[in-house]
């Protein structure tokens, strides 16, 4: 990868200051930062070190939700007896991520922040056209090998699907991001593509994330995560769905169902469809699948992902009647 | 001239002086200006584990991390598992008892890793094993007898 200046920030003002500047990066666990620098996606000049900033990797859960710091790891965060207790679809989301090692290293506010693995997109040296490293100079996985590639939420430059887990729990149960000078809803957070998909979250020059909040819930509290992939480890999700339940004091009829899915999409997705036609209603398997299509209304497939079309409703619909205890 | 910065590295113990590009990988520094072989490059980007290490008791991939970065921790790798007089590891040994390898080649990674999944208490079953020894690929295939290993291990720890 190129040469670049390495120096550690001072304080976080130090760091907003100096993210403004072009050709900055900040590097927190590096693992996004120094594989994208290695295939020479990004190519800083500076980088700067934000992982010595005090204060910025608390965890605290009270009644109103969890708080989790910005800088705090993965593993540290999957295994965080009132993360996993309250908020269990999140702690799964982190623990069915990536690798032990990955996730000792990896921060949450880089992995909301974590490009796509679009094999074209990660592949500069033999893919020039490419609307999401160079805007308007085409899109090289349009008639080529899509197998990954999202069916919801994209644009005629850019079919890329949004590759991590995290961000598709938190999309089920309305976190927050705190930016430090405003907060963003998570669904806000992340751009749809439109016409201009080198630009994936709000953030502008100078903003980082700060901390993580997932407001408290009765369906936050019995929710889980189902991935599903080639293989059973270390791998991304060909679809993916996060979960949540709540019923009504009769234990059968739903109160409040969150869904949203990943690996399908250039976004983490909510699935409101879905949660719409459930509410109120009494689960079984008939009525879980035919609601659990609703998530792909409007998919757009383009060569090889349509398998997509029909693996993201029945991994909705299992991880909903896992839940519901039907499955 | 390519810019470089004086890190001082704590190696299984030791203070190492080294003056590196930033660009260098905690990886590259071991190997290559520090001439600890031991710790492997497999991929290089954070996918086969074979560079895998401690970091302050934790492991991680070095190959995703800068040299720069691990300024200030302790760092340890495979050379410095065994005791000062040659004893292996109760992981090296158990490697050695259930033939966990075959080339080679990803085995101080694996040994790193194991050594760490056993700490985390992540090893209490051989599924469990397997999920969290997932981040080191062998080629080879020798995955039973890791997983063998790594069992043994994990039951003489308790």
């Amino acid at each position: 990868m190129k040469n670049f200046s390495y120096s550690r920030a001072r304080s976080v003002d130090h760091a907003r200051e100096a993210a403004r500047k072009p050709g900055v990066a900040l590097i927190a666990g590096g693992t996004s930062l120094l594989d994208l620098a290695k295939s020479a996606v990004e190519a800083p000049d500076d980088v700067i070190d934000i992982t010595r900033l005090a204060g910025f990797d608390a965890i605290s859960v009270d009644d109103a939700g969890a708080t989790i710091g910005a800088l705090a790891k993965m593993a540290t965060v999957a295994d965080h007896p009132d993360i996993k207790a309250q908020f269990p679809a999140i702690a799964q989301s982190l623990a069915l991520s990536a690798s032990a090692q990955l996730r000792n290293m990896a921060s949450l506010g880089g992995n909301l922040m974590q490009r796509t693995r679009c094999s074209y997109f990660r592949d500069p040296a033999n893919f020039s056209a490419c609307n999401k490293r160079s805007p308007g100079s085409g899109c090289s996985a349009i008639g080529g090998i899509t197998r990954n590639h999202a069916i919801l939420g994209t644009s005629e430059q850019c079919i890329a699907s949004y590759p991590g887990d995290l961000g598709v729990a938190l999309t089920a149960f309305d976190a927050v991001v705190d930016l430090g000078s405003r907060k963003v809803g998570i669904d806000d957070f992340f751009l749809p593509y439109g016409a201009a998909p080198h630009l994936e979250t709000v953030l502008q020059p100078g903003e980082i994330i700060s901390a993580i909040f997932i407001p408290a819930s009765k369906a936050a509290a019995n929710s889980l995560y189902l991935k599903v992939r080639d293989r059973q480890s270390y791998e991304f999700a060909a679809a993916s769905a996060a979960v949540g339940l709540e019923f009504e004091a009769d234990g059968r009829t739903v109160k409040d169902i969150r869904v949203a899915i990943g690996g399908v999409a250039s976004k983490p997705w909510r699935a409101r469809a879905v949660e719409r036609a459930l509410i109120g209603k009494t689960l079984d398997e008939r009525i879980v699948e035919r609601a659990s299509r609703l998530a792909v209304e409007g998919a757009v497939t383009q060569g090889d992902n349509h398998y997509k079309v029909h693996l993201a409703p029945r991994t909705i619909a299992r991880a909903i009647l896992t839940l519901g205890g039907l499955a | 001239m390519p810019q470089t910065i004086h890190l001082s590295l704590n190696v299984n113990g030791a203070m190492h002086e080294c003056d590196v590009e930033p660009r260098v990988t905690l990886l590259d520094a071991l190997r290559d200006h520090l001439h600890l072989t031991g710790t492997k490059k497999g991929c290089d980007q954070g996918q086969c584990g074979a560079c895998t290490c401690h970091v302050d008791g934790k492991r991680v991939l070095s190959c995703l991390m800068l040299a720069a970065q691990a300024e200030g921790s302790e760092i340890a790798t495979i050379e410095g598992l065994a005791a000062e007089n040659g004893d292996l590891h109760p992981v090296q040994a158990a490697f050695l008892e259930h033939d966990a390898f075959q080339c080679g080649y990803c085995t101080p990674g694996q040994i790193m890793s194991a050594v760490a999944c056993i700490r985390e208490g992540h090893a209490g079953s051989d599924d469990e094993i397997r999920e969290y020894m997932s981040g080191n690929l062998c080629r080879c295939g020798a995955y039973n007898s890791i997983v063998a290993a790594v069992r043994e291990a994990a039951e003489a720890a308790r």
